[in-house]
């Protein structure tokens, strides 16, 4: 049994199954991330006046990343076309090219995630002067990086500074020692806070660019909340960290379905060369559709 | 019978399909890319789960008609499975104990996953991914599935699904608890205490079954679109080509939204995040939550009722299709305005993504949204009154002939029209603010999913089974079958109407008992003794004082109870029937039984992987029945003018 119009396409529709299959594939997942963005807006929009976090994400290493997915679709349609005129080689360099941007923007992005994860907000219960550029300022919720024993701690929140007790199995044998509570530790401030306008915040790191931290010491008693740039931060941060990491996953997906075809599944090309060359077709839309959500996604997070 | 050369003889089936026999048990059955396998598959599955969910829902009554005291049979058994916290001791007043209640959290439990196991499990999947699969590829005469592989994907994430929401009810702290709709932040905060609690598992469950829906979903809709036979224009594809067409579109974009809110819920109960959850949310207190908050639950119910409301339509959109099949082919005429079924039912679909909200009418949301969603529900009652008109319109002047399928699809049109028309007083705001969350509401949903999709799919069943296995179901125990159900069934949902008008509100393990207050009509006259009749002039003759619900209201428990049991055992019938029958029914003469017109009844029965053993060529319509001038009543698709008019036979 062989079903029709796998390799050949339909006359009346002028299609082949799978690329009436993958537009309809894009068109669900449209709704899939379209979900998450109206999720988004609505979240914003019901957020407190001046609440809503911005400016704490690194533009030029997301531009950067913006350019590595515009470069790896470009090299998708050249791979695309170059083997469409019969000419393997090239095809073979051009989607290598676009793997290699893959596994960088996921390189990176990895990167900026784990950047984020020592990056605090810390809500004291009374009010501290710090500085924000060239003015003192009343604040009782600071940004900044935690410095404790001389280190950079990770995923630290509010619970941490209690400590631990000691886990035991049933059998009353020590699994994990008693982490001893944490008295006070020291905080290196951002001269800004996201509350402030964007010209606010860049006139402030401005003036600050350069000139060394000065560490403060925070009681553990004082804090009312802490937490790193992670999801449970708030919902910004919620909606940020699942619409990029869904991103990624599908950056994950698309890259290995190409490597794929570039690699193990490259036997087709001799055996059924119109078949092969509409996989790669397919495999190519959903990746300019992965492009495009990016292209969506970082203005929406980054710049607004 | 007319078996004629005209009917098409029997095809020998076996000699031709030699290549099946080097497939093994695993390949042929378990592991297949077969459409027609795989829609036995999916059907199987999917009518133990609609068992399983109808148990559950038994169960429940009990505790509805006789809360907090022992449940019989298996009482005791639960309390073994699940755990003695959900299934307290009853004691009597000598501290003897007397059997195991079912309590308030597994009641919850239960009913939670009596909706999903009903909508997700059982009826989606029969309607559409089991009488889809194996039904729509052979009427539009291709061999398979455009997707074959994808296709066995699908079954399997479904598979899957149905497995983790099955393992849930035996995990600590059981199943999920929140209703079917699992509301943001009841959903969130009511199982804290275990991390990978039922409410995890109810999402997973669902990411797997929504992943399922989405392969099926394009599956279907590229092979509608690519595998046509020739000649199979898109006017001339049968009815329920186009209900599983347009219901394929409503799974393809309406099921990805409540994906990305089950993430984000996912993301709420395992990462802490508040994407659902309020600012200074209390749990069983007076400190907020430690939580940002920030979050916001309508966020939730928007997101679910966008799938929510689709869903329905993907619940009663293939029952209508298998509906407009037996009709035509029952009352030998074709579909009365075959056109207006087909613009209707794009419209149903194009519409049911915009009426969502009118089931968020009391959450606060305004009187401007709500006006506007109010607006839609009575547009799109337009299209779905159309199609039911021209299915009753079908029926005049048609010698009909009254076998089990048509009875059943007899009966659906009352029944769904009582559903639909019921619901039009939910779809106004103001008549709304009554009677929402009482069982007015599950009696009308009931009405649509439960005596109209499940009638339907009984009829499919026992009209496509003798192409499925060459046998024919027995009629006999099949009308007993019909009748009792259609009894029972109203016999169950008619009286709920009043007990909701009436202010009993759903979801509570009692029944109302909490609630009782009213003031009973004392009385001794004759009807005092008859079920039913009893609740049913209680209902006319006493007022309610406003001082509670009325002892009338809580007697119709009992009777609606009984009622549900007895349509348990009413299904005894068709559970032997369908197991006995497939070795032991009346063997079918020729491949076309019913005299049918469309083409999978020109296929070898039951039909051999590849579907067809000559290529498919479509001349006609999908109905051509009591054609003036053609030798039979029917002219089947695949017949040309020439050998319609001569009496020629079949190509085959």
């Amino acid at each position: 049994m062989e079903i029709p119009f796998v390799a050949k396409a339909r006359p009346d529709t002028g299609l082949y199954n799978a690329k009436v299959g993958i537009w309809l594939f894009l068109a669900s997942e449209v709704m899939l991330f379209g979900a998450i963005f109206s999720a988004y807006i609505l979240l914003r929009v019901g957020a407190d006046p001046g609440t809503w976090p911005h400016g704490l994400l690194n533009i030029p290493i997301g531009t950067f990343n913006t350019a590595v997915l515009i470069t790896s679709s470009v090299t998708v349609v050249l791979g695309w076309s170059a083997l469409k005129m019969g000419n393997f080689a090239a095809y073979r360099k051009y989607q290598a090219v676009t793997i290699l941007c893959a596994l960088g923007f996921l390189g990176i992005k990895t990167f900026e995630y784990r950047e984020k994860f020592g990056h605090y907000e810390v809500w004291l219960k009374n009010p501290i002067t710090v500085k924000h550029g060239d003015k003192d300022v009343q604040t009782d919720r600071l940004l900044g990086h935690i410095d404790y024993k001389g280190a950079h701690p990770l995923f630290w929140k509010t619970a941490t500074l209690a400590g631990a007790p000691e886990v035991k199995d049933k059998s009353g044998k020590v699994v994990k020692a008693a982490v001893p509570p944490v008295e006070s530790f020291k905080f290196e401030p951002d001269p800004y806070h996201y509350t402030m306008s964007s010209k606010e915040i860049y006139e402030a790191k401005k003036h600050a660019a350069g000139q060394p931290h000065t560490p403060i010491e925070i009681k553990s008693a004082d804090v009312k909340r802490l937490s790193a740039f992670v999801p449970a931060h708030g919902t910004y941060f919620a909606i940020y960290f699942t619409l990029t990491a869904l991103h990624g996953l599908h950056v994950l997906v698309g890259a290995l379905v190409i490597a794929y075809i570039w690699g193990p599944g490259a036997k087709m090309w001799r055996t059924n060369p119109e078949q092969y060359m509409n996989r790669v077709e397919v495999s190519g839309l959903f990746w300019h559709f992965v492009d495009l959500v990016w292209i969506f996604l970082f203005p929406v997070l980054y710049l607004l | 019978m007319d078996a004629t050369t005209h009917a098409g003889h029997l095809h020998k089936v076996h000699s031709e399909v030699h290549h099946d026999h080097e497939l093994n048990f695993w390949q042929k059955y378990i592991f297949s890319t077969d459409h027609k396998i795989i829609g036995i598959q999916y059907g199987f599955i999917a009518l133990l789960f609609l068992f399983f969910g109808f148990c559950l829902m038994m169960m429940m009554r009990w505790s509805i008609a006789y809360p907090d005291q022992p449940l019989p049979l298996v009482g005791g058994l639960l309390r073994a499975i699940l755990g003695a916290e959900v299934m307290p001791e009853v004691k009597n007043a000598a501290g003897q104990v007397l059997g195991y209640a079912m309590g308030p959290d597994l009641y919850n439990a239960f009913g939670a996953m009596h909706g999903t196991i009903m909508v997700f499990l059982a009826i989606v999947p029969l309607a559409f991914a089991a009488f889809g699969n194996y039904v729509v590829p052979l009427q539009i005469g291709a061999p398979d599935m455009a997707f074959p592989r994808v296709n066995m994907a699908s079954f399997q994430c479904f598979f899957l699904g149905g497995v983790v929401m099955f393992a849930s009810f035996f995990i600590p702290g059981g199943a999920a608890k929140s209703g079917w709709t699992s509301y943001s932040p009841l959903a969130t905060v009511a199982e804290r205490a275990y991390l990978f609690n039922g409410q995890t598992f109810w999402i997973i469950g669902m990411v797997l079954l929504i992943t399922s829906s989405l392969l099926g979903a394009v599956n279907f809709i590229a092979t509608i679109i690519q595998l046509r036979a020739p000649g199979m224009t898109w006017m001339r594809m049968p009815f329920i080509v186009w209900a599983q067409f347009v219901t394929a579109f409503l799974l393809l974009l309406a099921f990805p939204p409540l994906e990305a809110a089950g993430i984000m819920q996912l993301m709420d109960n395992l990462a802490g995040t508040s994407f659902f959850l309020p600012s200074g949310l209390m749990l069983g207190g007076t400190t907020p939550m430690p939580i940002s908050g920030g979050g916001s639950p309508l966020l939730w119910q928007h997101l679910f009722w966008f799938l929510g409301h689709p869903e329905v339509y993907v619940l009663i959109l293939p029952a209508m299709g298998i509906v407009a099949e037996i009709i035509s082919n029952n009352t030998r005429k074709p579909i009365w305005g075959y056109k207006s079924l087909v613009y209707s039912i794009l419209a149903i679909g194009f519409l049911s993504f915009i009426v969502w909200a009118h089931h968020m009418y009391l959450t606060g949301m305004g009187t401007k949204i709500s006006t506007f969603f109010q607006t839609t529900t009575m547009i799109i009652s337009i299209p779905s009154v159309i199609i039911l008109t021209c299915l009753f319109i079908s029926l005049w002047g048609g010698s009909i002939r009254f076998n089990t399928q048509m009875l059943f699809v007899l009966a659906f049109l009352p029944m769904f029209g009582i559903g639909g028309l019921t619901g039009l007083p939910l779809g106004f705001n103001f008549a709304d603010l009554h009677l929402h969350d009482t069982y007015y509401v599950i009696a009308h949903f009931h009405y649509v999913v439960a005596p109209g999709t499940i009638f339907a799919l009984f009829a499919g069943i026992y009209h496509w089974y003798p192409k499925i296995t060459g046998r024919f179901m027995n009629e006999f125990w099949g009308k007993v079958h019909f009748w009792l159900s259609l009894i029972f069934m109203n016999l169950i949902f008619q009286p709920m109407f009043l007990q909701g008008m009436a202010g009993m509100i759903r979801r509570m393990y009692n029944g109302g008992a909490t609630y009782a207050g009213a003031p009973g009509l004392e009385t001794d006259a004759w009807w005092t003794s008859v079920p039913f009749l009893k609740s049913l002039m209680y209902s006319i003759l006493s007022s309610p004082d406003g001082s509670g619900l009325p002892k009338w209201v809580l007697d119709m428990n009992k009777d609606i109870s009984y009622a549900a049991w007895f349509l348990g055992l009413a299904q005894i019938p068709f559970i032997i029937n369908f197991f006995w029958s497939i070795r032991n029914g009346k063997k079918v003469s020729s491949d076309n039984p019913w005299d049918a017109t469309t083409i999978e009844w020109q296929a070898p029965t039951p039909p051999p992987h590849g579907n067809f053993t000559k290529p498919v060529e479509v001349h006609r319509g999908p109905y051509e029945y009591s054609v003036p001038g053609h030798a039979h009543d029917f002219t089947p698709q695949t017949q040309s003018e020439k050998d319609a008019k001569t009496h020629a036979g079949t190509p085959h």
